[in-house]
């Protein structure tokens, strides 16, 4: 018989190495879109988790420095409809490099250039991860909604205008057999809509909140164990180096943000204690490595 | 009194450009010289950089190649996250293990991964990557000072110096301390020149950094590296300086430098 999600006697503790990566949840769980496979199913009327405010992100970079953080990510929901956002990423790019994850319909020429500028007075990268789903409007629009296709790919010309280089975030939809001509097709769109050099990641797709309805949930063998962890290289983990910060509290990482486990403390201090693996999704992190970070492979290396 | 030392890394079977390094860091009367590691990789003949090596008494840390080579590994755990470089990779790792003599292989599995030593008053670190692991990759661009600060806390240094990337940087961290990327003199760095390069780091009551470029007949690589059917794409980075390959692990900042 398999444990349960409640049922703890075999799940490991995995314990924070170091805050390499500190995530901010700056947007809540706030959308201005309600994709089809959100595993924490933002959306114009979500919010379980609201906007952070200045305040709130200073105060966490401040305590950042002492433990060390590498770099910054900045998600949400949809980012860019925190107002402050701009603001916060100046400030964060004087602390160390920063990572938006967007849809990249709320770029407006102001704004990039904005970036653009935030990013050329500092040492550091802000890179930009612009999410579709389909390198067709037909393809991306049944996932991500009606129109979004066609503003997603106008912001994603208005970055590479500005010299940004965005990485090009998709969660995978189809089968592997397809998986050449799926990456075919977006490089091969990326570059006609003039993005010379297109990066693109590939993510494995997470089975909590919409998501669950799009495609299936878990099977109840899919989870991590003990044993699994014996000589595996918990770097892959992200609970292993991140934290993510929100209006209300640290959690232990961007994907379980909603899981009443999830919220590890109110300073990065508190909730730098360990995290034991009990959800399903840990399965994923687990197979694919450290899908959240911008420099993981996203394929399965186990 | 000042002291100064020569340190590179990433050799990559670029015996020719080892040698014109340990030229012109003789030149320069330095009081040492250290390699940083990955001896293998990319270039032809790999064999002919341990006489160069060995002969001269060259302190060496082990990088990731040198690990999987010397443990008969099944790949260089270069830390690569996308396909395309991955084939070049694996390509490149193939071609090496296959040249390799296995005494040659068996003294890179003796190799430390750190080495520690005193210059003018200062604890320096030698690693490949990171003392934290071989094969983590310390960006200009993606590396706040706060990590650095913590590396030298957490490993007990005062100037710590790595390799990896393929590009070199260094940075002033407080009180004197220092970061230093030393560059690797097998590959240039994504610049569209030539030439290769290493670090001279001197000491004279407080540190100073010296990146120094080195010519080196790159043309004659190449032209090895044709005779042994390594792939068109190396060849070109070796003769124009812009990488064609490794290029998705690149930040923004360091990947929109580059041609490609």
């Amino acid at each position: 018989m398999y444990p349960s999600e409640t049922h703890t006697t075999d799940y490991p503790a995995v314990e924070l190495k170091a805050l390499d990566q500190l995530w901010f949840q700056v947007s809540g769980t706030r959308c201005n879109i309600a994709c089809e496979h959100c595993f924490i199913s933002c959306s114009p009327a979500n919010d379980s988790f609201g906007f952070m405010s200045f305040e709130q992100v200073k105060r966490y970079l401040e305590e950042s420095v002492d433990l060390g953080v590498k770099e910054y990510y900045f998600t949400g929901g949809e980012p860019f409809m925190n107002r402050d956002l701009p603001a916060m990423l100046a400030l964060t790019l004087s602390y160390g490099p920063a990572t938006v994850l967007t849809n990249g319909m709320l770029l407006k020429e102001h704004r990039v250039r904005r970036l653009a500028e935030i990013e050329r007075d500092s040492l550091y990268s802000l890179e930009i991860r612009l999410s579709l789903d389909g390198y067709t409007r037909e393809m991306n629009d049944a996932i991500r909604g009606d129109g979004v296709f066609e503003r997603a790919m106008e912001g994603m010309e208005t970055l590479v205008e500005y010299d940004f280089l965005p990485i090009i975030t998709v969660t995978k939809t189809w089968d592997d057999s397809e998986d050449q001509r799926v990456l075919d097709g977006f490089v091969e769109t990326l570059k006609a809509r003039g993005y010379r050099r297109p990066r693109i990641k590939i993510l494995p797709s997470i089975k909590r909140g919409k998501e669950i309805a799009r495609s299936r949930g878990y099977d109840r063998y899919e989870y991590v164990t003990k044993d699994m962890l014996t000589g595996f290289d918990r770097d892959q983990l992200i609970c292993h180096s991140a934290r993510v910060a929100t209006d209300r509290g640290v959690a232990v990482c961007p994907i379980l943000l909603d899981a009443p486990d999830a919220m590890l403390g109110t300073s990065l201090r508190e909730a730098s204690r360990s995290y034991t693996l009990r959800h399903q999704a840990c399965y994923t992190c687990y197979l694919y490595g450290a899908i959240c970070s911008n420099f993981a492979s996203g394929e399965e290396d186990v | 009194m000042s002291e100064k030392i020569a340190l590179f890394g990433g050799v990559y079977s670029n015996y020719l450009a080892l040698e014109a390094t340990l030229r012109d860091a003789r030149n320069r009367g330095v009081d040492g010289i250290y390699c940083l590691g990955d001896l293998g990789a990319f270039g032809p003949y790999p064999d002919r950089v341990f006489p160069i090596l060995r002969s001269s008494e060259i302190p060496v840390v082990q990088g990731n190649y040198d690990h999987s080579l010397g443990n008969d590994m099944d790949d260089c755990q270069c830390g690569y996250t996308d396909p395309r470089d991955n084939y070049f990779a694996r390509l490149s790792y193939r071609y090496t293990y296959e040249h390799t003599n296995d005494h040659h292989k068996r003294w890179m599995q003796t190799l430390p991964v750190e080495i520690r030593l005193e210059l003018g008053g200062y604890d320096i670190l030698l690693c490949h990557g990171s003392p934290r692991k071989t094969n983590e990759f310390l960006w200009e661009s993606t590396t706040s000072s706060q990590f650095l600060e913590k590396l030298l806390r957490d490993h007990d240094a005062d100037i710590l110096c790595a390799t990896h990337t393929g590009i070199h940087w260094d940075r002033a961290l407080e009180g004197h301390r220092h970061f230093i990327n030393v560059g690797v003199i097998g590959r240039p760095e994504n610049d569209g020149h030539t030439h290769v390069g290493y670090t001279l780091l001197e000491v004279n009551g407080v540190p100073r950094v010296e990146y120094v470029p080195v010519e080196y007949d790159y043309r004659r690589l190449a032209g090895e590296m044709a005779d042994e059917q390594l792939p068109e794409e190396f060849i070109e980075t070796i003769l124009t300086g812009w990488w064609t390959t490794c290029l998705e692990i690149l930040p923004q900042k360091e990947r929109r430098r580059g041609k490609y």
